[in-house]
C-alpha cells in the first residue's frame, strides 16, 4: 500500500509485519520516532504477542533483546551514535552468541562535540563486530531491507543492523510501498532458533573459551558472514519475485558499464550522487556509480568485479578513520589489489554537512582528471581551520577547540547547507 | 589411616540434624530430590562462600518451580569456576552474557516467556556484588523499577575476586584489597558512605528484599522459595566470605558469615514493598574485633598497634544496624 510517511514510522511498519515478539526500546536521536511508533502500536495491539519494554540504557536495550532472543524470541530495537557506543559490549556478545537480533541504525555523528545530525561514524565503529550490516539508499529500501534482515539473521543466526541515514532518511516524508501483512507472512517464515534457553533441555550458553578453541569459534563467524554473502542476493531475488520491485542484495550499479571513474557510496547520499552522475554524463563526462548496501559481508569480489574496468574509483565516506582517512576506501583498495587503480577517498557530510550536488560535481570534475589528492575533505573551510591551527601553535593554553570555532563562526544557524 | 573426630552438631546454634524433623521442615539440600543444580566437580575454591550459597539457593528456586527455572549470570567468579567448557556445572538451562548485564538479560529471558506463553518457567539472575553493587547497578536498578518478574541474588564477597581482589562498592571501611593496600596514613579501603543495595532495592518498593548468609543457609533456602511465590521484581542479598581475599581459613567461612552476622555488621532482614517486616535476631552479640580478627585483610588493625579508633568506627556501623533493624531484641517471626 503507497503511503506519504516518514522515514521512521515506515521502519516501524516494516519492523511491525516481521511479527516480533520483543522490542526494547530507549530514547537517542534520530532513531527514537522509530520506537515510539512500535510503542504504539503495542500498546495498541495492532502488534499481536509482543512486548514492548522501556529500558534504562542502550546496554540494557541490547541486553534484553539478548535475553529474549536466548529464549527463543524474535527481538528488535533500534539506537542510533552514543547509543550504539554505549551497547558496545552487548554487540560483540549478540553476534558471538549467534542470536540473529535485527537492530535499526539511524545513523548519527559521535562526539565529541555532541552532534545529533547525520553521519556513518556510529555503525563504521561497529563494523568488524560481528553483524551483518546493510545500508538504505531510500526509505522504500530501508522497509524493504527490514524485511529482508529478519530471515537473513535467523536463517544464519547471525544479528543484522538496517543503516538508515538519520534525518536524511528517518525524518523525510516520501512515498513508500508498504507491503501486506500477508506478502510479509508468506517471506518470513516463523523463527526456529538454533538454541533455546529450555528447562525441558538445559544448556549452558555463554561458557569460557579459551586458546584452544577461540581462534575456531571466531572463524566461524567469520564463515557465516562468508555464507550471508550467498544469502542476502539469494532474500533480495525471492523479495523482487515476491514483492515485485528490486531492492537490497550486496551492491548496485548506475551508468556504470562504460565509466572511467566511479564512485562507491553508502547509503541515502547515492540519491546525490547518481543526480550528479546523471548531470556530469550530459556533459560527456564517463561517470557511474556502485552503492554498496552489504558493508559486512564486504562483498570484495562482486565490488572488484564492478570496479575493475574503471581508471579510479572515487569512495564517498560519511566517516573518518582518524589518522589515516577513509574506512570504507581501505576495503575497497582491498577489493581492488593487483588491478593497480586508484582509489581516492572524500570525505563528506559529517555531523550532518549538506553534500550539496554542486561541491560534489566539481570534486568529481577534479577527480576524473586525476587532480585530487588521495584523501579529500569536501567543502573544508580552510581559513576556520588555519586560523585555529594558528591559534594552536602559538598558544599553550589556546582552549577548546570546537568552541572556538564557533565562536569565530558566530551563529551557525545560517551556515547550516 | 589418619581419621578425625566428626561434629554432629554445631555448639551455639539451632541446628539440628534432618532426621529429627518433619519431611516438611527438612531442608532442600537434604533431600534426594534436590537437583545439584550446580553440580560438583566446579573449580571454586576450597571453603568457597559464592558456591555454597548458590547451591542452595538454586536449589531452592528449582524446588520452588518445580524445576522449571532459567538463569543468567553476570560475568564473576560464579561464572567462571562453574563453566570451564566443555565441563558445566550447571544443571539448568543457563546464560552468561556480559558483566554488567545480568539483570537486563534476565528481563529479556522473562518477557520472552511471557510473550511465549511458558508462565511456569521462571527467571533467576545471579552475580557478585561488583556485577551486581557496580557495573551492573544500572541494568540492576532498571529491572527493579519496572517490576520485571525476576529474582536477582547477589553473591556479596565483598570485593572482585575473580580478577584479584579488588575494592567494590560493597568492600567495607579500612579492608585490604589489591587496590586499597595497607600502606598510608590510612591503610586499606577508605571510610565512605557505603552503598547498601538492599536498602537501595527496597527505596524501589518491589514486592520483596531480604539479606541472608551461608551461616545459615536453612534461612536462605526458605527466603528464596518465598521469594519464588511472588511475582515481580525481588532480590536477596547474601553474605558469602571469601577465603582468599579476606584472607580466612577455608573452614571458617561459615563462622565468618555468623559473626557478620552476630557482631551487627550484617544484618539479616526482609522487606516487602520497602517495609522491613522481619529480621533475625543476634543470639549472642559479639563484639566487631571478633569478626574482624581472623581475616588476613583487617589484619593492619591490629598489628602492629592495635588501631582502637578505626575499630570503634566499625563498632558504631554495626551498633546503627543493630538500632536500625532492632537486632537485639524481640522474637523472630520464623
Amino acid at each position: 500500500m503507497l503511503k506519504q510517511i516518514e522515514g521512521s514510522r515506515a521502519v516501524a511498519e516494516a519492523v511491525a509485519l516481521c511479527r516480533p515478539e520483543v522490542i526494547c526500546a530507549y530514547p537517542i536521536t534520530p532513531q527514537t520516532h522509530i520506537v515510539e511508533n512500535l510503542g504504539e502500536m503495542v500498546k495498541a495491539g495492532d502488534i499481536k504477542g509482543c512486548e514492548f519494554v522501556n529500558v534504562e540504557s542502550e546496554f540494557a536495550a541490547l541486553s534484553v533483546a539478548i535475553g529474549a532472543s536466548a529464549t527463543g524470541a524474535r527481538a528488535y530495537t533500534a539506537t542510533a551514535s552514543q547509543g550504539l557506543l554505549f551497547m558496545a559490549e552487548a554487540v560483540y556478545n549478540a553476534s558471538g552468541l549467534g542470536l540473529p537480533i535485527v537492530m535499526t541504525i539511524g545513523n548519527r555523528a559521535i562526539g565529541a562535540p555532541i552532534n545529533i545530525w547525520n553521519d556513518q561514524q556510529d555503525s563504521m565503529s561497529m563494523r568488524d563486530a560481528g553483524w551483518i550490516q546493510l545500508y538504505a539508499e531510500t526509505n522504500q529500501e530501508a522497509v524493504d531491507l527490514h524485511i529482508q534482515a529478519v530471515p537473513l539473521a535467523e536463517e544464519l543466526s547471525v544479528p543484522v543492523m538496517v543503516c538508515v541515514d538519520g534525518f536524511i532518511l528517518t525524518h523525510a516524508y516520501e512515498r513508500v510501498d508498504i507491503p501486506t501483512q500477508a506478502q510479509v507472512d508468506a517471506y518470513v517464515p516463523p523463527y526456529e532458533p538454533r538454541q533455546i534457553l529450555d528447562p525441558a533441555e538445559p544448556v549452558t550458553i555463554g561458557a569460557m573459551v579459551g586458546p584452544e578453541a577461540f581462534t575456531e569459534v571466531r572463524y566461524l563467524a567469520h564463515y557465516r558472514q562468508m555464507q550471508a554473502l550467498g544469502l542476502i542476493p539469494e532474500l533480495a531475488d525471492a523479495f523482487a519475485e515476491q514483492f515485485g520491485r528490486h531492492s537490497g542484495g550486496l551492491v548496485r550499479g548506475y551508468r556504470q558499464d562504460d565509466a572511467d571513474t566511479l564512485v562507491v557510496a553508502l547509503g541515502s547520499v547515492n540519491g546525490t550522487v547518481k543526480d550528479v552522475i546523471d548531470q556530469l554524463r550530459e556533459r560527456d563526462v564517463a561517470i557511474g556509480s556502485v552503492s554498496v548496501i552489504s558493508f559486512r559481508p564486504f562483498p570484495a569480489k562482486r565490488l572488484r568485479a564492478m570496479l575493475e574496468h574503471a581508471s579510479r574509483v572515487i569512495v564517498v565516506e560519511k566517516s573518518l578513520a582518524v589518522g589515516i582517512g577513509g574506512i570504507v576506501s581501505t576495503d575497497v583498495r582491498m577489493a581492488l589489489a593487483g588491478t593497480g587503480i586508484p582509489v581516492h577517498t572524500v570525505i563528506a557530510g559529517l555531523g550532518g554537512r549538506a553534500i550539496t550536488q554542486d561541491a560534489l560535481r566539481d570534486y568529481l570534475l577534479r577527480a576524473h582528471r586525476d587532480a585530487v589528492e588521495r584523501v579529500t575533505f569536501l567543502d573544508l573551510r580552510h581559513d576556520v581551520i588555519h586560523r585555529e591551527i594558528e591559534r594552536l601553535e602559538t598558544q599553550r593554553r589556546s582552549g577548546p577547540v570546537a568552541e572556538n570555532i564557533l565562536r569565530e563562526l558566530g551563529s551557525v544557524a545560517d551556515r547550516i547547507g | 589411616m589418619r581419621s578425625s573426630h566428626v561434629k554432629f552438631y554445631q555448639t551455639g546454634t539451632f541446628t539440628v540434624g534432618n532426621r529429627l524433623l518433619n519431611d516438611s521442615d527438612r531442608s532442600v539440600q537434604s533431600t534426594m530430590e534436590r537437583t545439584n543444580s550446580l553440580n560438583s566437580g566446579h573449580r571454586a575454591c576450597q571453603g568457597c562462600g559464592e558456591a555454597l550459597g548458590a547451591r542452595y539457593a538454586i536449589d531452592a528456586a528449582m524446588r520452588a518451580t518445580d524445576n522449571q527455572l532459567i538463569a543468567a549470570n553476570a560475568t564473576g567468579c560464579l561464572e567462571v569456576f562453574s563453566t570451564p567448557y566443555p565441563e558445566t556445572s550447571w544443571q539448568i538451562p543457563w546464560i552468561h552474557s556480559l558483566f554488567g548485564n545480568a539483570a537486563a538479560v534476565a528481563t529479556g529471558i522473562a518477557v520472552a516467556l511471557r510473550v511465549k506463553g511458558r508462565t511456569g518457567t521462571r527467571v533467576v539472575a545471579q552475580g557478585g556484588d561488583g556485577g551486581t553493587t557496580d557495573i551492573g547497578f544500572g541494568c540492576l536498578s532498571g529491572m527493579f523499577e519496572r517490576n520485571d518478574d525476576v529474582l536477582y541474588i547477589c553473591y556479596d564477597n565483598e570485593a572482585y575476586m575473580n580478577t584479584g581482589v579488588q575494592r567494590s562498592s560493597a568492600t567495607p571501611p579500612a579492608a585490604r584489597t589489591a587496590t586499597t593496600q595497607v600502606v598510608g596514613p590510612q591503610p586499606g579501603n577508605v571510610f565512605g558512605q557505603g552503598k547498601n543495595v538492599p536498602r537501595i532495592a527496597m527505596a524501589h518498593e518491589i514486592p520483596y528484599v531480604a539479606t541472608a548468609t551461608v551461616a545459615d543457609v536453612r534461612d536462605l533456602e526458605a527466603k528464596v522459595t518465598k521469594a519464588m511465590s511472588i511475582h515481580g521484581a525481588r532480590y536477596i542479598h547474601v553474605l558469602v566470605p571469601c577465603p582468599l581475599g579476606w584472607g580466612a581459613a577455608p573452614h571458617d567461612t561459615v563462622k565468618l558469615a555468623r559473626l557478620a552476622t552476630e557482631s551487627g555488621l550484617f544484618p539479616v532482614f526482609e522487606a516487602e514493598h520497602g517495609e522491613v517486616t522481619d529480621r533475625s535476631t543476634i543470639r549472642r552479640q559479639v563484639a566487631v574485633e571478633e569478626y574482624l580478627k581472623p581475616q588476613r585483610r583487617f589484619a593492619h588493625l591490629f598489628k602492629p598497634t592495635l588501631q582502637s579508633e578505626v575499630i570503634a568506627r566499625l563498632q558504631a556501623q554495626a551498633d546503627r544496624n543493630i538500632r536500625r533493624y532492632n537486632l537485639l531484641s524481640g522474637e523472630t517471626h520464623r
